[in-house]
């Protein structure tokens, strides 16, 4: 007996060593702090973390009555891409410069309500765009690059000739708006970053419209229900959404993994090769921006923040803001290749899901990418693994 | 003022103190009726202490433990809990007349509630009418969740999460037992107040019974009219073991009020299935508990809330020494093992058609060590994975537990 007992206490002391599960690599996983935070900074993310992936609304707290979600991680789960689950149905404005046609119920489909409830149904025949969540790290970097740096990659009317344009696009900002030293006013205007069409000037904005959008939660920046159509009691406070948009904002950027691996230096180089880094620009640096960790940073997102033609294929009849139905802004490619593990194991790409692999996401591509796709599609077989490959390390 | 309350107050508590005699205190003998014992019987078959002459029984049982867990290599560190304490009441008005009550302080008081609180009166041995706070019989856990008896520090989810637990209600039902040789039959049914709106609207993100246990009110209103019937059957042979089938449904929303409508009646059914046994060979326990769950969540609502739930356990338990240990004459050492597993969310996407997850299951290796039956020392290391809604990678949450837990 005392024989058993001593291995059962030498087993207890080795499993001691290993008794908590190990952390998974931090390049596998998105959610996490950028580096430099100071300890109140960790705090006050820390309280935006828990209002974002902790906090459920239900009926009792403000929930709808109707919405497309309960909280903001049922949309964007370890701060990743979205499944279709609560892909946004967005409809009422189908020309640029129009303003939504809010009097048939857009811009945004609220497809759920709580019990006793109809939630809202898409007026027959009417255009609309899905548009699956997208991941939200890095946010804050892409958030302190100044209108300057973005407009440097504009070429509207494509005078080098390069067939890529790249435009920003303006939209109205909402009444509580401050713009930044980094803003550029353009009567009026204020150019987007955000969001499929770029169509949200910064990350409050961001938050606000989510919670009233997708959540049916008011605030004091966005008091409207919208399933009423009236004022209401704010259902989250200024301190939630303002600790929300901080969380976002020093949510650390994806880690590219395998950067040494051969194939994956070669499927960059072909990235370059074929032009799709005309738009999805490999690299910015940040200037001096108010949180210290976030100033003077180079970072990788791939994307240049404008509005590309993409083709009739990728044109869904309706658009924000001064964007045309067939434009879209580059999405980010970084954490692309950690996509499956927020959506479920799968792919869903494009800006609603409709792509199963990224080798199908690029054949997709029209408009100002037919070139990049007609060459990706000539590329051997070898050098499309190598450049997919390259796509799923970042 | 209330110095001159105190000071009376405080003498004659330390007098009160003084007339205390142990000798006084007996323990109330075994009822040799729990023999045969079913899991019908848990509430009665405890140990229970009287004080001199005194109509009333007491007993209880507290529970402490500590633990270190930890999720995906981030742990909160060193814990110590008092996740129960319970004082039980027992009477006896008359031979056929009973009362006992369960208070239970969850969470160092934090929570006070009243488990149980019923009287019984018995006509025949095959029917005993029982009413007041019921504890229903719903699975086997629910009425036999004494931490003492368990050789884990943790109760099983699917049976405290899944199936709420303690689950009970104001009430009144019928019980009764029949037995023939080695074999034993037992029932239950009642009827009683029961959940409301939360199951399917709380902040846990999914469908979630013991959500209703938040509402206070059950114990004095129903939430909607419509009372929540609960019944089992179960039989029991000496030498197999026990199997119990239960179910437990109504309507569980407030779909009227002041005879307006606001939404449509909907239910909720829930089945399930328990047992126990011991290998008499080996003296192996086996105990486990599978349970289903429907609700009719409204189409329109969120998918998160899940219609169907599935969960359940298995808990092992080997003896492995028994006799003189330490100065106790009838300890018992044994290695046990849990399995748990619960699915929140029955059923597929309606968007992608693909698996909807949101489960989780667990491996509880244990070592128990009885001094006394009553009394338990249980060191567990848990393991277990959870998967979110959309099955992504799990989280894998894994440490150690240690508790004590014993009747007095």
């Amino acid at each position: 007996m005392k024989k058993l007992i001593l291995i059962l206490l030498g087993c207890l002391a080795f499993a001691c060593e290993n008794i908590i599960p190990e952390p998974p690599a931090v390049d596998e996983i998105l959610d996490g702090p950028i580096d430099g935070l100071n300890s109140s900074e960790q705090a006050r993310f820390l309280a935006g973390d828990f209002a974002f992936n902790d906090e459920v609304f239900s009926s009792g707290t403000g929930l709808g009555p109707t919405f497309v979600a309960t909280s903001c991680g049922s949309c964007h789960a370890g701060d990743g891409k979205g499944h279709p689950f609560t892909t946004l149905t967005r409809f009422g404005q189908t020309a640029p410069n129009t303003p939504p046609n809010l009097l048939i119920g857009g811009p945004q489909l609220q497809n759920r309500a709580i019990p006793g409830y109809t939630p809202e149904i898409l007026p027959e025949g009417t255009p609309f765009m899905k548009l699956t969540p997208p991941a939200v790290t890095g946010l804050g970097l892409l958030s302190a690059l100044t209108d300057e740096q973005i407009l440097t990659n504009a070429d509207p009317y494509d005078l080098d000739g390069d067939g890529i344009s790249g435009v920003p696009n303006y939209v109205n900002p909402p009444a509580y708006f401050v713009p930044k030293w980094f803003h550029q006013d353009a009567n009026g205007r204020y150019m987007g970053r955000f969001g499929k069409k770029a169509a949200t000037i910064d990350l409050l904005q961001q938050t606000v419209s989510a919670y009233n959008q997708d959540m049916g939660i008011t605030s004091t920046f966005e008091p409207v229900d919208p399933f009423s159509g009236l004022e209401v009691d704010q259902e989250v406070s200024d301190q939630t959404v303002r600790d929300v948009v901080f969380y976002l904002r020093t949510l650390k950027a994806p880690i590219q993994r395998s950067q040494n691996d051969q194939q994956i230096i070669q499927g960059k180089t072909l990235f370059s090769q074929i032009q799709c880094g005309d738009c999805h620009t490999p690299e910015w640096t940040t200037p001096t921006s108010d949180i210290v960790a976030l100033s003077n940073k180079t970072f990788f997102p791939y994307t240049d923040l404008l509005l590309h033609d993409m083709g009739p294929g990728l044109d869904d009849g309706v658009t924000e803001g001064s964007a045309e139905t067939f434009e879209w802004r580059t999405p980010p490619l970084w954490g692309l290749g950690l996509s499956p593990n927020s959506q479920g194991g799968s792919y869903f790409l494009m800006h609603d899901g409709r792509a199963s692999s990224i080798e199908e996401a690029i054949l997709l591509h029209g408009g100002e990418a037919n070139s990049s796709r007609t060459k990706f599609e000539s590329l051997s077989a070898e050098d499309r693994t190598a450049l997919i490959r390259f796509l799923e390390s970042l | 003022m209330k110095k001159y309350l105190f000071l009376p107050v405080f003498l004659f508590a330390l007098v009160a103190n003084a007339q205390i005699d142990s000798t006084l205190l007996k323990r109330v003998p075994v009822d040799t009726s729990y023999t045969r014992a079913m899991n019908m019987d848990a509430v009665y078959n405890r140990p229970f202490l009287q004080i001199g002459n005194l109509p009333a029984s007491i007993g209880g049982y507290v529970e402490a433990d500590y633990q270190y867990m930890g999720q995906d290599g981030i742990t909160e560190g060193h814990s110590f809990r008092i996740p129960r304490f319970t004082l039980f009441v027992a009477s006896s008005i008359h031979r056929k007349i009973k009362f006992l009550s369960e208070i239970e302080l969850e969470e160092g008081g934090k929570q006070i509630s009243i488990e149980f609180a019923a009287l019984d009166l018995t006509f025949h041995p095959l029917l005993n009418l029982r009413g007041g706070v019921v504890m229903n019989p719903i699975g086997a856990f629910n009425q036999n969740h004494d931490g003492p008896k368990w050789e884990f520090v943790d109760r099983p989810i699917a049976m405290t999460e899944m199936l709420p637990a303690t689950w009970s209600n104001v009430g009144f039902g019928l019980y009764g037992k029949y037995y023939s040789k080695a074999w034993a039959f037992g029932y239950e049914a009642y009827l009683t107040n029961g959940f409301d709106n939360s199951i399917i609207s709380n902040n846990q993100n999914k469908t979630f019974l013991p959500a209703a246990k938040e509402n206070a009110l059950r114990f004095e209103e129903s939430s909607n009219g419509q009372p929540l019937f609960t019944g089992k059957i179960a039989v029991r042979n000496n030498k197999v073991g026990e199997i119990g089938l239960s179910y437990m449904g109504g309507i569980y929303n407030r779909f009227e009020e002041d005879g307006l409508v606001l939404d449509a009646k909907r239910r909720l059914d829930v089945l399930a299935v328990d047992f126990n046994t011991t290998i008499s060979a080996t003296k192996t326990y086996l105990v486990g508990e599978w349970a289903w769950v429907l609700v009719d969540v409204p189409e329109t609502y969120s998918q998160q809330y899940g219609e169907r739930q599935k969960g359940g356990f298995v808990d092992i338990v080997q003896p492995i020494l028994r006799g003189k240990l330490a100065g106790f004459d009838k300890a018992v050492f044994s290695l046990a093992c849990r399995l748990e597993y619960v699915d929140w969310n029955v059923g597929s996407f309606e968007e992608t058609g693909g698996n909807i997850s949101d489960d989780l299951w667990a491996v509880v290796p244990a070592i128990s060590f009885r001094p006394v039956s009553q009394t338990v020392i249980r060191l567990n290391y848990r393991y277990m994975q959870q998967q979110d809604i959309l099955g992504n990678p799990p989280a894998k949450i894994g440490g150690v537990q240690f508790g004590l837990s014993s009747y007095f």
